[in-house]
């Protein structure tokens, strides 16, 4: 039966192959070889590569080291996009393994943000999340949460623990019966070719006349060109 | 599947608002529903409807009352009986020859009232007869021999069915049922004399049905007369939906309305504007001693209507302005002030919960008070019911409704339209003239039977209010008039283009007057649209700004004008989801027409987003699994503070460190270990346990702590589980969800329960489920009972009954039947560990009791001055603890009170007429009549708390039943329908029509006569059904198979010796049936030929409840069972030994309880490998020390059944 756990459980659980090859310009003690991995796609890069870091570290010297980065095809991989996102932005069309290049020189500063701990993906992941549940109700429910409860949540997704974030998650995903939905819909559409990184606005989960909007509604509005022009 | 199942027959349950528009049409409206429905079959315009569940009451334009009974698979039947008395002669023996002292030869019980056949005549023309007059065998539960005689020295006197020596006379009971046929029809209520009643009914007002729940179905209906009398109808029971006769009222003035609520509140509206209160309504007296004033809400206008609930009341004053009544209750029935609300209305109804319902002066549309609660009762706004009428959109209608003939009322709705606005102004005296002038066609002119709108406007403009439009002569005449004169000139322009495009021929038809009024009206209701904000706009072009509607110009501005609504049987309160409302009619006529997202769709989609991911997984991960994981996984550690129930003596709450340490096993299955962190003499120590040797998670809330129980196997053989308390409920429950996945988890178990799995529920109602392995059933050696892992599935019931194809019935504590979703989860368990799917709200209804106990003394009789050995005067059933009606809580705090305390006169062994019940002393039998020898007596009291829950419930309504049971069978069995049979509430058989594993809840009753009350019902194999009769009797029911599922007739079953049989459960072939005194027996002697048996053998006591499953393997509910540390009550133990040559087995292996009230094996068709039986059983039952029986002493202390009863 395909019920929300299920649904739930697979989107958390989706990995993607990765290949992450050093950038050939790199200098090495020895040669590096390709480091291969599977990668959650509901987590962020840097937060899940410490074991790249660690194995390319081992033909660098220490001073060759600076902040690691990412690159697919030539384009800085954003650390602060979920990686499905990425994939499925940059490199939905190629053949998997998907292959990433690690950088550890020429830091690409206007087009990333530093990551020089986790703490601060946390802090990152954080706010979306409040940024999302201020949509959802007003910012009431994640208020509501204690400190640990913050940290809970964080530490779900950090170590991988389905059980564990999506017991105080579920809290964030509740909204009273007979509001029919949450205040707005948290969302956000991603595009590449674009000036704007993407499009966010208000959108109810429900027309004004009472009928509940579909993500066919959400395009329609938002961004037409996401539908195929023949379908009805 | 499940979903057309569904809405056929287990949508939510519906039920019914009624309203009457300005012409007298009656309509109601589901709450599943998004359209009034008209009532066709009414011939007469009404102007009144008062509804409750069952009925509904309605005065109609020929000033006479009607009733429409809503038509239910069990019809109302009465069994009438009469006596035949014979005397014995030596010449002829028995025969009719009687003493000349003696009774009649044909009388009743008595022996006092002559009783011929011939007496006995159908009460209106609205009943039928059953069948011709035939003898009851059945004497006090036993078969009388002889054509039903039973004997006696001489009457009056005890009667035995045994004819012996000295029996001088003999009499036997004939009965023959009649049945009310007039049901889902309106039906003339019989007028008596004329005289009694010299004039016409002008308003009627039901309620009552919760003054006294005997006899079943009373209702007070009250009438107004228009002369101002107030009469009540008298009798009014399910056995006799017309009641009696009508009986007159004193009155201190003149009443014009009346309203009644369901309890003892009546308020009615005088002439002159108070408001009268009636006083001294009770059981024994539902009619009321006295009636109170209570002055018009207003100093300047006096009230006109009023409408009262459970604790409320509302009045309308003549300025349509709407009150409400402060401090409301039984005590006080007049409550202590007003308070003004907002909106204008022109009647207010109260219905069920204290919702409340108006219309709006205004725009004649009903609107519902949003928001009333509890703790809210005067809510918080007013909102519209905008949905469309059957006939008003021809398209819609003709797939939703079974409407005649679109066209035709299409042009009939159009010339409603143009009389739609005359309500608006019917106090004006102008209206009046003109509704009574020569543009009003007669009745007889109509050319269907409804009668055309001057007639209803004459009635409608009564209704609103006939005293206005009398006051209007003086002041109000000239000014209406004028506007009238305005309305006019607005209305050529705004008229010609609808009026065209409508319906030609009918503007051609219509006295312009009467347009005229309604065009303006019209406007005025558009108004409402965004769009439609001029007068000049015509009402297509208004609605041609919405595309959509352009297809239907008259589909939006048809608005119904309303003049009554009754909420009497309309189940709706604060939580329910109605699609009733929406922010204005046009939107409401767009959103239907726009397609909404159906749950088959949601399923849909949610089949497709599942696929799609998985795909998406396979194509990004299969190839690729030898791939590291980029998070290694580790140890998953929770901890908490909580209270521990301490192992020694003595025992009491301590505080604990509590952890759980998830991890994956090696197998890949998680598992975990719990730890108690104690201090022991200042020492640290810790109790743990190992996840997966926990076999059930009990919540045990009471209103003091949040706790639950952990047991394991071991645990559950010292009747001692680990006892946590939490520090909040919250808490509580986020562990539980936690160690419930844990415990799941680690067992790998998920998703919803097998069609085979064992089914249980405790004394608080909890549900629980445990999947069976086939050795649960292996014979020599089972798996033991107390190793049997339970879960728990949302939703509160008192019985629950399966089979082994999927079908899932319960039974809540209020009665109500509901038919498992499929789904999992629900209550606190939500998220993850709950379906999302099939889940819905569930409510139950129980009784809290306690007692008042009182003591004889010489001096001033009985008083609540007891001796100090007594009990509390007011105290629990055992009279140990003090229960008082203020410190009595409901269960816990999910439960809150919905009644005040009452009297409960319900109690066995019968009550006086103030509910006492007298003994010598306490603890004693007691008995309903004082008598010398009595020196104290006590009374219970009974308070109803209602809990609302989720679970994978639905209901199944209208019927409530006492017993449900499903043929048991082979998991791969096919069966077309699943046998399903039930016992109603009042005791009816019923036979459930077309269910099967897809649509469980099947869709029809079939009535299966009897001639007495049954209590319990069980099907078997080879469709063998056997039954308990209230008396304590056993039937079986001849010739039932799965083509006639019903059979064709009882065969009485003598009960074991001098006992009262309580309940029956059949497997495959053994028959088991429970006593009231608890003994448990065997039916001996079954054979395909004669499946009735030959005797019963009894095989246990101390037993509460039996269910004998597929492979006849016997399970039961001991009351009594001994374990290391504790005594439980409400024990679920296992017959071992069952054999097919030895169905009786040999002993008890007990499992999880005590606390537990039901179980059900039907579903567990999983059978072991057979093994002959050997010596070892024998062996193994010696020395698992199973006695014969689960007695136990009474020695040790009872505090370790985790849910007490």
């Amino acid at each position: 039966m395909a019920d929300d756990k299920d649904v739930l459980r697979d989107v958390w659980f989706g990995r993607i192959p990765t290949c992450f090859t050093l950038y050939q310009d790199e200098i090495t003690e020895r040669e590096a070889e390709p480091f291969y991995l599977l990668l959650p796609r509901v987590s962020y890069l840097t937060l899940v590569t410490d074991k790249v870091k660690k194995h390319f570290h081992k033909v660098m010297k220490q001073e060759d080291l600076e902040e690691m980065w990412f690159e697919y095809e030539g384009t800085p991989l954003k650390w602060h996009y979920p990686i499905g996102v990425l994939f499925d932005l940059h490199a939905s069309n190629t053949a998997l393994p998907w292959s990433i290049t690690v950088h550890f020189k020429d830091f690409p500063e206007r087009d990333l943000l530093h990551c020089p701990s986790n703490s601060v993906i946390e802090a990152h992941f954080m706010s979306s999340i409040k940024e999302a549940d201020a949509l959802k109700h007003k910012g009431q429910v994640i208020n509501e949460m204690q400190k640990k409860d913050h940290k809970q949540l964080w530490m779900g997704l950090q170590n991988d623990k389905f059980d564990q974030f999506w017991a105080m998650n579920r809290k964030l995903m509740e909204y009273p019966t007979e509001e029919g939905g949450f205040r707005y819909i948290p969302f956000r559409i991603y595009q590449t070719m674009s000036d704007r990184p993407f499009i966010q606005k208000l959108f109810r989960p429900v027309s004004p006349d009472g009928h509940t909007h579909t993500l066919g509604d959400l395009l329609k509005e938002m961004f037409p060109a996401a539908i195929p022009q023949d379908e009805e | 599947m499940f979903e057309s199942g569904g809405i056929k027959g287990c949508t939510m349950p519906s039920s019914l608002l009624w309203a009457v528009d300005v012409y007298g049409r009656v309509y109601s409206l589901s709450t599943a529903g998004q359209q009034w429905e008209q009532c066709r079959d009414a011939q007469l315009e009404f102007k009144r409807v008062t509804a409750v569940q069952q009925c509904c009451w309605g005065i109609a334009c020929d000033h006479q009352v009607y009733l429409n009974v809503h038509a239910s698979d069990v019809p109302i039947r009465y069994q009438e009986e009469t006596y035949e008395n014979q005397r014995w002669n030596p010449v002829d023996g028995f025969s009719d020859r009687l003493l000349p002292s003696d009774r009649w030869q044909w009388s009743d019980m008595t022996g006092l009232k002559h009783q011929t056949f011939e007496s006995f005549h159908l009460p209106s023309e609205n009943w039928e007869w059953e069948a011709d007059w035939y003898v009851d065998e059945n004497f006090g539960g036993e078969l009388t021999e002889k054509g039903g005689w039973s004997y006696a020295i001489d009457f009056p006197a005890s009667y035995t069915k045994d004819k012996k020596w000295n029996s001088c006379v003999r009499r036997r009971r004939w009965i023959r049922y009649r049945r009310y046929k007039a049901r889902d029809a309106w039906a003339k209520i019989p007028s008596e004399e004329p005289r009694q009643l010299p004039d016409p009914f002008n308003d009627i007002s039901c309620g009552g049905w919760e003054i006294s729940d005997e006899p079943q179905g009373r209702l007070s209906l009250w009438a107004v007369s228009l002369q101002g009398k107030v009469w009540f109808r008298d009798g009014i029971e399910h056995h006799n939906p017309e009641g009696l006769g009508w009986e007159e009222v004193q009155l201190p003035g003149e009443v014009v309305q009346i309203s009644c609520g369901p309890g003892d509140l009546l308020w009615a509206v005088l002439w002159e504007g108070q408001l009268l209160v009636r006083e001294g309504i009770g059981r024994d007296c539902p009619k009321g001693s006295s009636w109170v004033v209570v002055e018009s809400p207003s100093s300047e206008v006096g009230a006109i209507h009023v409408a009262v609930g459970v604790n409320v009341v509302w009045a309308v004053t003549k300025d349509h302005k709407v009150w409400f009544r402060r401090g409301i209750n039984s005590h006080n029935p007049c409550g202590s002030g007003w308070i003004g609300m907002v909106g204008e209305m022109v009647m207010i109804n109260v219905g069920l919960n204290d919702q409340v319902w108006g219309i709006s002066r205004e725009d004649r549309a009903v609107y519902f008070r949003q928001g009333v609660t509890t703790s809210e009762l005067s809510g918080k706004t007013w909102k519209a019911v905008s949905v469309p009428r059957d006939g008003d959109r021809s398209h819609s209608s003709a797939s939703t409704s079974s409407l005649p003939s679109a066209g035709c009322f299409f042009s009939g709705e159009v010339r409603v339209q143009s009389q739609g606005s005359v309500p608006s102004d019917v106090d004006s005296e102008t209206e009046r003239a003109s509704a009574g002038g020569p543009t009003s066609p007669k009745p007889e002119d109509a050319p269907k039977p409804r009668i055309p709108k001057v007639t209803s406007d004459s009635f409608i403009s009564e209704l609103v209010s006939d005293r206005e439009s009398q006051l209007g002569k003086r002041d109000g005449g000239t000014a209406v008039a004028s506007i009238q004169e305005e309305e006019q000139g607005g209305e050529q322009e705004g008229k010609v283009l609808p009026a065209l495009v409508l319906s030609p021929s009918q503007s051609g038809g219509q006295d312009p007057q009467w347009s005229n009024v309604d065009l303006e009206e019209a406007q005025t209701h558009q108004a409402v649209g965004p769009a439609s904000d001029t007068a000049e706009t015509s009402s297509l072009s208004s609605v041609a700004t919405y595309n959509l509607g352009l297809e239907e110009p008259y589909g939006s501005d048809e608005h119904p004008l309303w003049a009554w609504v009754s909420g009497g049987g309309c189940t709706v309160d604060s939580h329910s989801q109605l699609n009733w409302f929406s922010s204005s009619g046009i939107s409401s006529s767009v959103q239907s027409m726009s397609l909404s997202i159906s749950p088959a769709q949601t399923a849909a989609w949610r089949k497709q987003i599942f696929e799609q991911l998985n795909e998406r997984s396979k194509r990004e991960m299969e190839n690729f699994k030898h791939y590291e994981q980029a998070i290694e996984q580790s140890v998953w550690v929770k901890k908490g503070t909580m209270q521990w129930w301490r192992d020694w003596k003595p025992h009491k709450w301590v505080d604990v460190r509590f952890a759980l340490e998830q991890f994956s096993g090696t197998d890949g299955n998680k598992d975990g270990i719990l730890f108690i962190y104690y201090t022991f003499n200042e020492e640290k120590k810790y109790l743990h346990a190992f996840v997966n040797e926990v076999t059930i998670l009990v919540p045990v809330l009471n209103d003091s702590k949040h706790t639950f129980a952990i047991y394991t196997a071991d645990r559950t053989k010292q009747r001692w589980p680990i006892r946590l308390a939490a520090p909040t409920e919250l808490e509580m429950y986020d562990w539980l969800a936690l160690l419930s996945v844990s415990c799941c988890d680690s067992r790998g178990i998920q998703g919803p329960p097998s069609r085979q799995a064992i089914w249980s529920i405790t004394c608080k109602g909890d549900i629980f489920v445990s999947e069976p392995l086939a050795s649960l059933e292996a014979s020599p050696y089972p798996t033991p009972c107390d190793q049997m892992f339970w879960r728990q599935i949302g939703g509160h019931l008192r019985t629950v009954e399966c089979n082994s194809v999927g079908v899932v019935w319960g039974i809540g504590y209020d009665h109500t039947a509901w038919a498992y979703t499929g789904g999992y989860g629900g209550g606190f368990f939500q998220g993850l560990t709950s379906s999302t799917d099939n889940i819905y709200t569930q409510t139950d209804v129980k009784s809290v009791y306690i007692y008042e106990n009182q003591r004889w003394n010489p001096v001033t009789g009985y008083t609540n001055r007891g001796l100090p050995t007594d009990r509390y005067m007011w105290s629990d059933a055992s009279g140990l603890q003090e229960c008082t009606k203020t410190n009595t809580k409901p269960p816990s705090p999910h439960w809150t009170w919905v009644s005040d305390w009452t009297i409960d006169y319900s109690v066995s062994g019968g009550t006086d007429r103030e509910g006492w019940q007298y003994a010598a002393d306490f603890p004693a039998t007691y008995h309903g009549n004082k008598t010398l020898k009595d020196f104290v007596r006590r009374r219970r009291w009974a308070r109803k708390c209602k809990l609302t829950t989720t679970g994978p419930w639905l209901e199944v309504p209208p019927i409530s039943l006492s017993d449900v049971t499903l043929l048991p069978c082979m998991a791969v069995a096919k069966l077309e329908h699943v046998p399903l049979w039930a016992i109603s509430n009042k005791g009816d058989v019923l036979c459930r029509l077309e269910v099967t594993t897809e649509a469980p809840a099947g869709t029809s009753w079939l009535h299966v006569g009897t001639d007495q009350p049954f209590k319990s019902i069980s099907i078997g194999g080879a469709h063998q059904v056997w039954a308990i009769a209230r008396d304590g009797s056993a039937f079986y029911r001849g010739s039932v198979s799965a083509q006639n599922p019903a059979g064709d007739c009882w065969y009485h079953i003598p009960s074991p010796p001098r006992q009262k049989l309580k309940q029956v459960s059949v497997g495959r072939t053994s028959v088991y049936t429970v006593d009231e005194n608890g003994n448990l027996w065997y039916r001996q002697g079954l054979t395909p030929s004669y499946p009735q048996g030959s005797t019963w053998e009894h095989i246990s006591n101390n037993v509460r409840k039996v269910s004998v499953g597929p492979l006849d393997q016997v399970w039961i509910i001991a009351d009594k069972v001994q374990g290391s540390h504790s005594l439980s009550c409400g024990t679920v133990c296992h017959r071992l030994g069952v054999q097919p040559m030895e169905p009786k087995g040999q002993s008890w292996d007990y499992g999880i309880g005590g606390g537990w009230d039901h179980i059900t094996v039907r579903g567990n068709s999983l059978e072991a490998a057979r093994f002959s039986m050997s010596a070892l059983a024998d062996s193994m039952a010696a020395t698992r020390t199973a006695p014969r029986s689960p007695l136990a002493l009474r020695s040790q202390e009872m505090n370790g059944n985790a849910v007490s009863c």
